[in-house]
């Protein structure tokens, strides 16, 4: 059988027969590849649903720095399409450049990465690290896919309302966010995707949990299952306050509730028309109280990642194990006592202040402990410079930068000079994009072959590789320069308003440039996934000579994952093991006699 | 392919699936209402006036006695599937989906008392918080009614293929129910008496 096709069969293909000797009739297209309960086929829905958010998202802010390299001037090729409340004679308006901020964060956060990152990765590779046959509530997992679809087309169908798709930042702040238009369907969306990762969330926690393989005690656990559950924990508990808060501010819109509209509120010279009495930093407390644990949502998958392929690459176990353990979990604590970093401007007393800005330097210590323990893993390495190893290398001085750049946002001393500005942008795209992103992109090439039995191309990979690494430096370090000379974030003209970034205007440009340089870059990345599914070199089992579970199945696993019960006997890093025959001893090798 | 522990405990948890799952949702119910209490907290402190006498407290508390008498019911349907009588868990489930039917007719006629004087969230901060944390909860009494309504209905056939999970099933809804019940212990005495 040829592995034509990403399809739960393997080397099952056509046999009707699994692993257990169970008879299953042939399910038929929609069951099998539309409507499956199998986490392989809904992880890689998540994973090609998120992948094609991210471009979208993308595509998005390439528009945005246009307006920003050259404000006032048509937009090429597209400019003409885009209608005249959008950008009349391809002009942007500024109501359109809000939209494209805004919807850009959404989509990136919420439609792209989280999914990618703990759909895909988390649905496909979790069970099969941990050995077992899917996850522990296969109806709910395909329910919880379709959930986020359903959110995903809600947020699409968005641009084309009345008014436009939400234009109030991804943090829709009231009473802005109350009186501008696209929002209702952006609460609605939020509501499906909050949802979805809910369920998400409990099914993934209860597989860690209880379906384990026999010898897999916790403390023999890749670290990509430990920041799955940690992860898994942050949304059930951070999610539901976003969602009371989403419900809240629809009804605010929808039911003339004030529940964050301040009595006296005039807009254009007019007073509103509303109950009043509302409070809009209750809003910013319930958001933030989600939003601060979601970056690391958005961190704790992407360091999993990086850890297998590090562990894999450089043919040592992990640097500090436990350490790594302990930190995640002490982060996924702290996580939720830290929020308010997000508000020292709001008018915070000093005590309030001292709180927070105490319980974010704390939790950079954790941070600080995973980062070490992986660039101290790369100390006395064999280095397998893999396309897979050089995302995930490129990872740790990027999320380096990103990190030590967010000391100065937690100290509310030096925030009140950087909050709204181009730094902070800075700072959070370069944990999430060279950082977080380029994770997924490591994590692609690497499970790549799992998941179809072919490896990706190297040498289209290492093209994708270096042409992102310096593309993506040159987009975000700018801005560092930009947001300390007082560039504020979120201005549709790159701040040519105001005197005082008269200096740091050219450097849109350049940003400008390698956006694009990156947009273009990408094309070998999608060129190569969709090309490596019919002609990529085949493989067997386990071509990276790894040591988890996951390289013990079929590639591609059938139903069912493993064709025999698997047993743990080790932990997961048993690489260069003195005085073993080869330089890797995996989990599943029974012990020679 | 089987997923282990879905009926059966795992030794070293104790737990079968489902029993986790409900609890793990039960967190982030909490989750949630504590978002919205906490918005009550910080919405009633910030404001000059707060009303009072605007609600029928002895709807409210006829409504909280149903709902606890429910949550015996509930617990009761469960029970007696342990003790192998189907006939009195169809007698204790049925019981509870009315009474939840009943608890949710009182709160119609609460709504419409207010709606029809054209009292509505808009009204006041009051009424909004009113509303929102109520509404909320009402609709998850339908959510626990739909799912009862599914194990007296097509759901029941389970009882005779696999009577261990569907008294596992029987015993998640309760947790459900329960916690539903906690909610309204919590509403009754912030929103009626306080």
């Amino acid at each position: 059988m040829d592995n034509i096709g990403i399809h739960p069969g393997g080397e099952h293909a056509h046999v009707h027969t699994d692993a257990h000797g169970e008879h299953h009739e042939d399910l038929g297209f929609w069951r099998k590849y539309v409507f499956s309960f199998d986490h392989k086929v809904i992880g890689i829905q998540y994973a090609v649903t998120g992948l094609l958010f991210l471009l979208f998202g993308f595509t998005l802010m390439m528009v945005m720095r246009w307006q920003l390299a050259y404000p006032g001037k048509p937009i090429p090729l597209i400019g003409q399409w885009l209608g005249q409340d959008r950008a009349p004679m391809g002009i942007m308006l500024p109501e359109f450049y809000n939209q494209l901020g805004a919807m850009h964060g959404t989509i990136m956060v919420f439609l792209g990465v989280v999914p990618l990152a703990v759909g895909g990765f988390g649905n496909f590779v979790m069970p099969l690290q941990i050995g077992a046959p899917d996850m522990a509530f296969p109806k709910l997992n395909m329910m919880s896919y379709w959930v986020y679809f359903c959110g995903g087309v809600t947020m699409l169908a968005s641009f084309f309302q009345r008014g436009g798709a939400a234009q109030s930042g991804w943090t829709s702040y009231p009473p802005l966010a109350v009186i501008s238009p696209g929002q209702t369907m952006w609460l609605i969306g939020m509501i499906f995707l909050i949802t979805s990762s809910l369920l998400g969330s409990v099914n993934f926690i209860v597989t860690i949990v209880q379906l384990r393989a026999k010898g897999l005690s916790y403390m023999r656990l890749p670290f990509f299952v430990w920041a799955q559950f940690v992860t898994s924990f942050l949304l059930l508990l951070a999610f539901p306050p976003l969602e009371a808060a989403g419900i809240l501010q629809l009804m605010d819109r929808v039911a003339g509730t004030s529940f964050f509209m301040p009595s006296g509120l005039v807009v254009s010279g007019k007073p509103m028309l509303i109950a009043g009495d509302g409070n809009p930093l209750l809003w910013q407390h319930l958001f933030w109280f989600l939003a601060h644990p979601e970056v690391y949502v958005l961190i704790l998958p992407a360091m999993g990642i990086v850890s297998e392929i590090l562990a894999n690459n450089t043919r040592k176990p992990l640097w500090g194990y436990k350490a790594l353990v302990y930190s995640v979990v002490f982060l996924g604590f702290m996580s939720f006592i830290v929020w308010a970093h997000h508000m020292f401007m709001t008018g915070m007393g000093t005590t309030m202040s001292a709180f927070f800005q105490t319980t974010t330097m704390i939790i950079s210590i954790p941070s600080v402990v995973i980062l070490t323990a992986l660039l101290l893993s790369l100390w006395g390495a064999s280095i397998r410079f893999t396309t897979p190893m050089l995302f995930a290398l490129a990872f740790l001085p990027m999320f380096g930068i990103g990190g030590l750049t967010g000391l100065p946002l937690g100290l509310a001393p030096s925030d009140i000079h950087l909050h709204d500005t181009y730094y902070v942008i800075g700072h959070f795209h370069y944990v999430v994009a060279p950082g977080t992103i380029f994770a997924l992109f490591a994590g692609v090439y690497y499970w790549f072959p799992k998941a179809t039995g072919r490896k990706m191309n190297e040498l289209m990979g290492k093209i994708h590789f270096w042409g992102s690494f310096i593309c993506i430096n040159g987009v975000f370090m700018p801005m560092f320069i930009q947001g300390l000379g007082g560039m504020n974030r979120r201005m549709y003209d790159g701040g040519a308003q105001y005197v005082h970034n008269a200096g740091l205007l050219k450097y849109n440009i350049a940003i400008g440039f390698a956006a694009w340089g990156l947009g273009l870059f990408q094309i070998p990345f999608i060129v190569n996934f969709f090309s490596s599914i019919k002609w990529g070199a085949l493989v067997d089992r386990n071509p990276w000579e790894a040591t988890t579970l996951e390289w013990s199945a079929p590639s591609p696993p059938g139903h069912g994952n493993f064709l025999t019960e698997p047993i743990v006997y080790r932990g997961p890093y048993e690489y260069s093991v003195p005085g073993a025959a080869r330089d890797f001893t995996p989990q599943f090798e029974p012990e020679k006699a | 392919m089987n997923i282990p522990y879905t009926v059966e405990e795992r030794p070293d948890t104790g737990l079968a699936n489902g029993k986790l799952g409900i609890w793990l949702f039960l967190a982030s119910e909490v989750m949630l209402f504590g978002a919205l209490f906490s918005t009550y907290i910080i919405l009633r402190v910030g404001s000059p006036e707060w009303p009072h006498g605007e609600l029928n407290v002895w709807l409210g508390a006829i409504n909280t006695v149903i709902l606890i008498s429910s949550s015996v019911t509930m617990v009761m349907a469960w029970a007696s599937l342990k003790m192998n009588d189907w006939g009195k868990h169809r007698l204790y489930l049925i019981a509870t989906f009315v009474l939840a039917g009943v608890f949710l007719v009182n709160k119609y006629f609460e709504y419409a008392d207010h709606l029809g004087k054209g009292e509505g969230p808009w009204h006041s901060t009051f009424l909004a918080i009113y509303f929102t944390l109520t509404g909320l909860h009402g609709l998850h009494i339908v959510g626990g009614m739909v799912v009862m309504a599914y194990f007296i209905g097509p759901g029941a056939k389970l009882w005779r293929k696999n009577p261990e999970q569907f008294a596992n099933r029987i015993e998640y809804t309760g947790l459900y129910w329960h916690f539903v019940d906690l909610v309204w212990i919590f509403l009754f005495p912030v929103l009626y008496l306080l």
